[in-house]
């Protein structure tokens, strides 16, 4: 059977400091995986550690989005493609966006629902601007996996569904930290839950409900 | 009745105090053992002839007067423009201890000793100015730029997919994170270039510098003044004839003008390392023991006196720059004083960072005769003007309270625990800028580590400048870590740059455009 990413009583640490500990974990390709856990629980060590697992393999949307304030949306998403194209073509379309950049960036602003604010640095943003502008760099890195730390926490729910449900349909696989537990039932098929350092829930979202989820922060 | 007892003080005030009283011990000391002689015997005469001549100023006492104006102009304008992009490309190195180390012996060198040098190496040309602006300035820039890059914010970077290149990253998301501050910093670096061009003139090469010691050593103040004028209308105009986009135009104009050619015979560079710069007693065969001897009695006749009167004088100056600092402070802060006493002090303010230092000690020189006196408050007066103009930008940081103590009380129990750390830290940096610019007190007559070298160099004997600029760049990077070393323990911002661009306007204001 095809693994993707796996543990096994692996030990994970910040900086020095070891935040989830003895973790067995195997993640198949095709999995759809929300990641649940109090704030400190650690997802975004187990984030990162899949992140080092297939490096090249991942669009990586981090959770305070890391965009580069004084440059505009558009170069912001364009750095996602950064891999795809040589140092000469980037460097150039950072003084002179070129036509087939800005074609495709603007079809995948479109249906973030930033197409207006595409030649706006990421400063001049409100935070729900700025994190459909990061979410974008990610899809626009065309890759397999999806590792998303909070990726819509900034938006309001309706549109939250919205775009999750975008982002998943781009990726193969996706393993994605929130904290709103309704979306995590509606969009994964598959929940991880982390407390006190240790993987506590690891179930199909078939089976539960919101009330198993609330378990993790009481 | 029984006493608790009491705890001991635990505070950060405490910590500041401490480190204070231990600086102004040392300053007490250093005004305690510096020669602070009068000798002028008529002061007031000298006085008021200077007077006369600054309100009788004469502009058409001067040949050549504009050449020197565009050669000043040129030589500032390659020079920075060339020390940018150097220090930059050193700045990309700066993790690499071997490039720290480079950039620091670089900057060490005052431009003066840069500039007697090349005098030997390239003759009196355009290239002289250029180089001995472009290589110190490439050590700071390298510093600040360096630093700008460490601190940038690292996430951008990591955020990127895998697989990008570096050179990519860097353009998206490592240089647009720091261009903002590069350019502020570049543009304030612009005008201490354009001083230092200035006084470049003192060694002889033909900026402005070289007629107005002319005029100021003839006694012709009325000459001197007028181009002093000169001087002070350059950089005061600087805010609107300083645009971003015209810079190549500018800098176009300053290889036109001044092409960065030698004007030295083939071979001079070769004989000047191979044959000018060996030690005497090397070069004649001497042997190891005669190069010991002639080590020794450098060190004994020029270094160690030189180094003396130069720490004795730096210290002092900081205690007196300290002092000042904190009566002046409040004269540009907006929550002392009344808007016609705010517009007086900036405009006393503006005229002290504004005139140079060389130029205060040389006319305190023609006051006080050649003591450590002139230097001192020279050094004093226009440091404390830039640290007290910075610390009343830094009493706007916290919002006021109309509840709030005023007066006296207010700056004691408000304002002064506030931005105490910020002068302080401002204070420190400026220690070593004190210590390089002894190097022009040196050149004017005053008995610093400058003018041991100004002499081996007029007696022609590099060897022995060699010597000594060397013992000076031992000094600075002494000072430099003991500075670090210091601010690293009272956890003070350690970055002068960034605390600049934060406050843009430390000498100048950025050029309209800089900012987005």
């Amino acid at each position: 059977m095809d693994v993707l990413f796996s543990f096994r009583g692996d030990h994970l640490y910040q900086g020095a400091r070891p935040v989830l500990t003895d973790l067995t974990l195997t993640v198949r390709p095709g999995e759809k995986v929300a990641l649940l856990g109090r704030s400190g629980a650690g997802k975004s060590t187990l984030l990162g550690a899949l992140r080092c697992q297939h490096a090249t393999q991942v669009a990586w949307c981090p959770q305070d989005g890391a965009l580069v304030p004084m440059l505009s949306a558009f170069h912001n998403i364009y750095m996602g493609a950064l891999p795809r194209h040589g140092v000469g073509y980037s460097l150039l379309n950072l003084v002179w966006p070129q036509a087939r950049e800005r074609q495709a960036i603007h079809a995948l602003a479109r249906q973030l629902g930033i197409e207006d604010c595409l030649r706006v640095s990421i400063d001049r943003l409100s935070g729900g601007q700025a994190q459909r502008v990061a979410l974008g760099r990610a899809l626009y890195t065309r890759r397999p996996v999806l590792l998303g730390d909070e990726p819509v926490s900034s938006v309001d729910e309706h549109q939250a569904q919205r775009l999750l449900a975008l982002a998943l349909s781009q990726h193969d696989s996706a393993v994605v930290a929130l904290h709103d537990r309704s979306l995590a039932l509606s969009c994964f098929d598959r929940v991880l839950g982390l407390r006190d350092g240790a993987l506590v829930l690891d179930a199909p979202t078939s089976g539960l409900t919101l009330a198993d989820l609330d378990a993790l922060y009481a | 009745m029984r006493f608790m007892p009491e705890a001991a003080w635990n505070t950060t005030a405490g910590r500041f105090r401490r480190a204070s009283l231990w600086l102004g011990l040392v300053g007490v000391l250093a005004f305690l053992l510096a020669d602070l002689e009068i000798t002028t015997l008529s002061p007031g005469t000298e006085l008021a002839r200077i007077g006369t001549g600054f309100l009788t100023p004469d502009f058409a006492a001067t040949e050549f007067v504009w050449q020197a104006l565009a050669n000043t102009l040129a030589f500032a304008f390659q020079g920075v423009a060339l020390g940018v992009v150097a220090g930059f490309v050193l700045a990309l190195g700066w993790r690499f201890r071997g490039v720290r180390a480079f950039s620091a012996v670089i900057r060490a060198v005052h431009e003066l000793f840069w500039g007697l040098i090349f005098l030997q190496i390239t003759g009196l040309s355009p290239l002289t100015g250029v180089l001995a602006i472009a290589i110190p300035y490439a050590g700071i820039f390298a510093k600040v730029f360096g630093e700008f890059l460490e601190e940038a914010d690292a996430r951008p970077a990591t955020a990127l997919p895998s697989g990008s290149t570096w050179l990519a990253t860097f353009f998206y998301a490592r240089l647009p994170l720091i261009l903002l501050p590069v350019r502020t910093y570049s543009a304030y670096r612009l005008e201490c270039g354009l001083r230092a061009s200035a006084i470049l003139g003192f060694i002889g090469l033909p900026t402005l510098g070289f007629h107005l010691e002319t005029a100021f050593r003839q006694g012709d103040y009325s000459a001197g003044a007028a181009i002093l004028y000169l001087f002070f209308l350059l950089i005061g105009t600087l805010r609107w004839w300083l645009h971003r986009h015209l810079l190549p135009l500018y800098l176009g104009a300053a290889l036109w003008w001044a092409p960065p050619l030698s004007s030295a015979p083939a071979g001079t560079l070769w004989r000047f390392l191979s044959e000018d710069i060996v030690p005497a007693p090397l070069r004649q065969d001497g042997g190891f023991e005669a190069f010991m001897q002639w080590c020794l009695r450098l060190a004994s006749e020029q270094a160690l006196p030189g180094l003396w009167h130069t720490l004795v004088l730096s210290s002092a100056a900081l205690l007196l720059t300290a002092l000042l600092s904190l009566l002046l402070f409040p004269l540009v802060s907006p929550r002392f004083g009344s808007p016609l006493s705010r517009g007086l002090g900036h405009i006393l303010l503006v005229i002290l960072r504004t005139t140079p230092e060389f130029l205060l000690a040389f006319i305190l020189l023609l006051l006080f005769g050649p003591s450590m006196l002139p230097g001192i408050i020279a050094l004093a007066l226009h440091t404390s003007a830039i640290v007290a103009w910075l610390g009343g930008r830094f009493t706007l940081q916290w919002p006021a309270r109309c509840d709030g103590a005023t007066g006296l009380r207010g700056y004691c129990y408000e304002v002064l625990p506030r931005i105490y750390p910020n002068l302080l830290a401002l204070l420190l940096y400026r220690w070593e800028i004190i210590m390089r610019e002894t190097a022009i007190l040196g050149i004017l007559g005053i008995t610093t580590l400058g003018y041991f070298v100004d002499a081996a160099f007029a007696e022609f004997r590099f060897d022995r400048a060699l010597f000594l600029i060397l013992v000076s760049v031992l000094l600075n990077l002494g000072v430099d870590a003991f500075s670090r070393r210091l601010r690293q323990h009272l956890r003070l911002s350690l970055n002068e740059g960034r605390t600049l661009a934060r406050l843009p306007g430390a000498d100048t204001t950025p050029p309209r455009g800089a900012a987005p």
